[in-house]
């Protein structure tokens, strides 16, 4: 709602936009700088909004980065085969990848668990293949020298309305119908939520933003290929989200902030990188599985995980 | 009780269960206003037969009509925003949400202001939450509950959660409300607490009741009429008197406890 | 055109043959914790490098293999000691991710120790030509892979359905609870689980490093979800399933391939996936459940 704290931090963040604006204008703080900052961006967006789905909604999704190939390869198009202004490219890529949202949520949905999980793993690798063989899009060597039209500003911004609008989601009656299908999805059908739709909105609004995200990468490192987008890709994504505690927008946005300087930081030990990665990862689902702010124990996904609507239990060994 | 319509028709319905005929040709009709109990020795078919009237499940044969409109094969929520709505057996909360937003859920098929005026904090939005919030409150303090209302749902003692999950059944407004073992796991002070809060809601909100329990003084002491299913079919009917004297009824309960 | 096709089911079932050994330690694993051991593709990189390794020290295809599998079956029951144990009854996704974790662990430190590139691996096996009839050829590599896959089969079936262990490991995976109050010591059921799915990727790595003679860090992703899509397609949790579902993908990828589009290889795979779960999620084998209400 729009209360004191909510315009404190929309104050804070605007000082900070200023301050960081400021310095880039003045030349002040350099390029890495602010290639770590977009970063930090463009992975917030796509930590926020699949919060949405696995967080919020209790939806086990890992092709996140099937939607944002999508707005990624569309906004390219747009802009370098069509001459479209930057907003009406990424616009376009947004749009293009709720519908792929929408087009792999219907069938998917009624999928629990587990199962879900690997559709969306399947259509996120599918959607890679897709751009594998479209020659128009540059088949495995991918599209380059698109135009550097992201910068921090619309980095920013973009970040900002992304989380005001899943903000919004969440904290309202829809919102509120998406977590009680995370809670039981039983229960909530049977006080009148119409499960799917929830499911279907979680997903294309989810898709949308993650093709928004991809459309500030295309434009922000020049060039995109089929590789960037794989299911390693998705697990990035999905380790943000966990890392920084499903269902609570404030954690992700912390985890993936931590998460990314990291990342960067570990670049400069390149052998290591990965490796000391993989062991936080690991050690932190050991020791603080509910995440930096975990929102929900995330416990119910145990209990539901591995049914699907009318799944297989495991008879035999 | 005046000129009665009937509410809900249950024609003929069956289910079965792999070879199992968990319901079998069950009939029951049930007037407005009427508060009904469905008693059966344990596996019985009672809530398989709760499940078929709410949607959960569909009816392998058989017809089911809610005010005269038929909902057999609609999903729940279907059949929900056509007027029935249940608790569960197993409890069922929304366990990490909080008491309010737990009756908020049920009044969201109430609500008016779309996702659009949400995301986008049109006046809608505002006035539709305020107006949500103020009725869930309003059902919370029915069941004595609305001094709780931001505990999280799973944190409140038992007989709150069966107590919560009433409330929350009851802000779906419900024509007909479906209570599968209300009773179970309450102490005797408790259950008779609830007894009369079952009566005076069918009263309060001029509802069609129809309810589970296997405590026979609750049911034989709130229940105008009884249904007694024992394997998937309706053995008898009739009100707590017939029912307490009628032979098929002792004799599926006596070959069941033993 | 008969011959093509009987040719191609030859080359689809030796490959499918493969991905069925490292689908029976998804389906076992996943029959008994319920968790997609994300990390077992990577097992199966190990057992190649085991291979390689053992191939260059001079051991023959029998002592490589062994070697193999003792290796990777190990490093399994270490995996799950380590890794997945502590978070017994934790969030399914908690798990998942710990089993990314570890894959990339797995994967990372092969490449810090052993380098990015790809390594030819030595040829234990010569490679020669039979023909069968027509132009129908197979070669001693698939005779091989098939050999070895029928082998581990049988030896499998038996441990399973003739073993005490066997018998402890479907108890566990019919009802955990049930199995510990009869007296089975799910603990180390859970281990010997790991550790014969390990060693089948183990020996899948080995037979498979030989057939196309190479062996990098990374060569456990690609066949490690495809087996893993072998697995859900004959259901997972059920052990012929998996033989079933690996042989399936096999021969459909051969096809696919040979029909002119090898670079949709990959793409059907995940089609199958996505096919099955939407029509029948419980797999070709499974049975269908509901939750109870
Ligand atoms: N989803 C299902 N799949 C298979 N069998 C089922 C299913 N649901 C119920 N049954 C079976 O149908 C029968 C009736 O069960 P139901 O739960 O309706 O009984 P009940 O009368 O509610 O019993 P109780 O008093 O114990 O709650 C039982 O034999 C039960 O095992
Ligand atoms: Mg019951």
């Amino acid at each position: 709602m729009f209360n004191k704290k909510f315009f404190l931090y929309l104050v804070l963040s605007l000082v900070f936009y200023g301050v960081v604006q400021f310095l880039i204008t003045g030349m002040w703080l350099n390029d890495f700088y602010v290639d770590t900052l977009v970063l930090i961006g463009i992975n917030i967006i796509l930590a926020v909004s699949l919060n949405l789905i696995n967080g919020f909604t209790g939806q086990f999704s890992i092709g996140h980065a099937g939607f944002m190939s999508i707005g990624a390869y569309v906004s390219a198009i747009m802009t370098y085969n069509f001459q479209m202004s930057f907003p009406v490219a990424l616009l376009a890529g947004c749009v293009a990848a709720a519908l792929a949202g929408l087009v792999i949520g219907l069938p998917t949905l009624r999928l629990k668990g587990d199962y879900l999980a690997i559709a969306t793993l399947g259509f996120g690798e599918i959607i890679r293949i897709v751009w594998l063989n479209t020659e128009y899009v540059g088949g495995a060597s991918g599209m380059n020298g698109i135009d550097k039209l992201t910068n921090w500003t619309w980095t920013f911004f973009l970040v900002l309305i992304t989380i005001l609008v899943i903000q919004n989601i969440v904290k309202s009656t829809h919102g509120r119908a998406m977590i009680s299908v995370r809670e039981n999805e039983i229960a909530a059908e049977a006080m009148g939520v119409n499960v799917t739709k929830y499911k279907v909105y979680a997903f294309v609004v989810g898709a949308f933003f993650a093709g928004l995200a991809g459309g500030l990468t295309a434009h922000y490192f020049y060039i995109i290929q089929p590789t960037s987008f794989n299911f390693m890709k998705s697990f990035e994504i999905l380790v943000f989200v966990v890392l920084g505690g499903l269902g609570s927008t404030g954690g992700v946005v912390l985890g993936t902030i931590l998460l990314t300087l990291l990342f960067t930081y570990l670049q400069e030990y390149p052998e290591l990188r990965m490796i000391i990665y993989s062991l936080i990862l690991i050690f932190t689902m050991i020791f603080r599985p509910q995440g930096l702010l975990g929102g929900f124990s995330a416990k119910k996904m145990v209990k539901k995980g591995g049914s699907s609507q009318d799944g297989s239990s495991t008879t035999s060994a | 009780m005046a000129a009665q319509q009937l509410l809900l028709n249950v024609d003929n319905v069956s289910r079965v269960f792999g070879g199992l005929k968990a319901v079998s040709d069950v009939n029951m009709q049930i007037q407005d206003g009427e508060l009904v109990g469905l008693i059966g020795p344990n596996g019985a078919g009672k809530t398989t037969l709760f499940n078929l009237l709410t949607g959960v499940y569909e009816p392998s044969g058989g017809k089911i009509h809610l005010s005269g409109e038929s909902v057999g094969g609609l999903r729940p929520y279907q059949i929900t925003k056509r007027g029935a709505a249940r608790t569960f057996q197993n409890i069922r909360l929304f366990g990490d949400m909080t008491v309010l937003e737990n009756v908020m859920v049920a009044y969201h098929m109430h609500a008016r202001h779309s996702l659009f005026t949400s995301i986008f904090r049109l006046p809608g939005h505002f006035k539709g939450e305020a107006e949500m919030r103020e009725k869930a409150v309003e059902f919370l303090k029915i069941f004595n509950l609305d001094g709780k209302k931001d505990e999280i749902a799973k944190n409140l003692p038992y007989g709150e959660q069966r107590r919560l999950e009433i409330a929350r059944a009851l802000a779906a407004r419900p024509k007909l409300l479906l209570l599968d073992e209300p009773a179970a796991g309450m102490n005797p002070q408790e259950t008779v607490d609830l007894m009369n809060l079952i009566r005076w809601i069918r009263d309060e909100f001029k509802i069609t009741i129809l309810l589970i329990e296997h405590d026979m003084g609750l049911v034989m002491g709130v229940c105008e009429r009884i249904y007694v299913l024992d394997h998937g079919q309706i053995i008898a009917s009739g009100t707590p008197e017939e029912i307490r004297t009628n032979p098929h009824v002792i004799e599926a309960y006596l070959g069941q406890e033993v | 055109m008969f011959e093509y096709i009987v040719q191609q089911l030859i080359n689809g079932i030796s490959i499918g043959s493969i991905y069925a050994l490292i689908a029976l330690g998804y389906t076992m694993v996943y029959g008994i914790i319920k968790l997609i051991n994300f990390a077992h593709g990577d097992v199966f990189m190990v057992g190649a490098f085991v291979g390689y390794f053992a191939a260059k020290a001079g051991l023959g295809l029998f002592w490589s293999l062994i070697l193999a599998m003792a290796v990777c079956a190990i490093l399994g029951v270490l995996i799950e000691r380590l890794a997945y144990r502590p978070l017994r009854g934790a969030a399914r996704i908690v798990i998942l991710i710990t089993a990314i974790g570890v894959s990339f662990l797995l994967e990372n430190l092969g490449i810090y120790a052993l380098g990015p590139q790809a390594k030819g691996f030595p040829e234990i096996v010569t490679k020669t030509q039979y023909t069968l009839f027509g132009d129908v050829t197979i070669n001693s590599v698939q005779i091989i892979v098939l050999a070895v896959t029928v082998i581990l089969m049988v030896l499998l079936q038996y441990v399973v359905h003739k073993t005490k262990m066997g018998k402890a490991m479907r108890a566990v995976s019919y009802d955990m609870e049930a199995a510990r109050l009869m007296g089975i010591n799910v603990d180390t059921t859970i281990s010997f689980t790991f550790a014969i799915g390990s060693a089948l990727a183990g020996a899948a790595g080995v037979v498979f490093a030989v057939m196309y003679p190479s062996v990098d860090p990374l060569m456990g992703i690609i066949p490690g979800l495809k087996a893993f899509v072998a697995a859900v397609l004959g259901g997972i949790g059920i052990i012929p399933g998996a033989l079933v579902g690996g042989l399936v993908l096999g021969i459909v990828e051969t096809g696919v391939s040979s029909a002119g589009f090898s670079l949709w290889r990959d793409g059907a795979a995940f089609a199958i996936l996505i096919l099955i779960l939407i029509f029948k999620p419980s797999g070709l084998f499974g049975k269908n459940v509901r939750e109870k209400v």
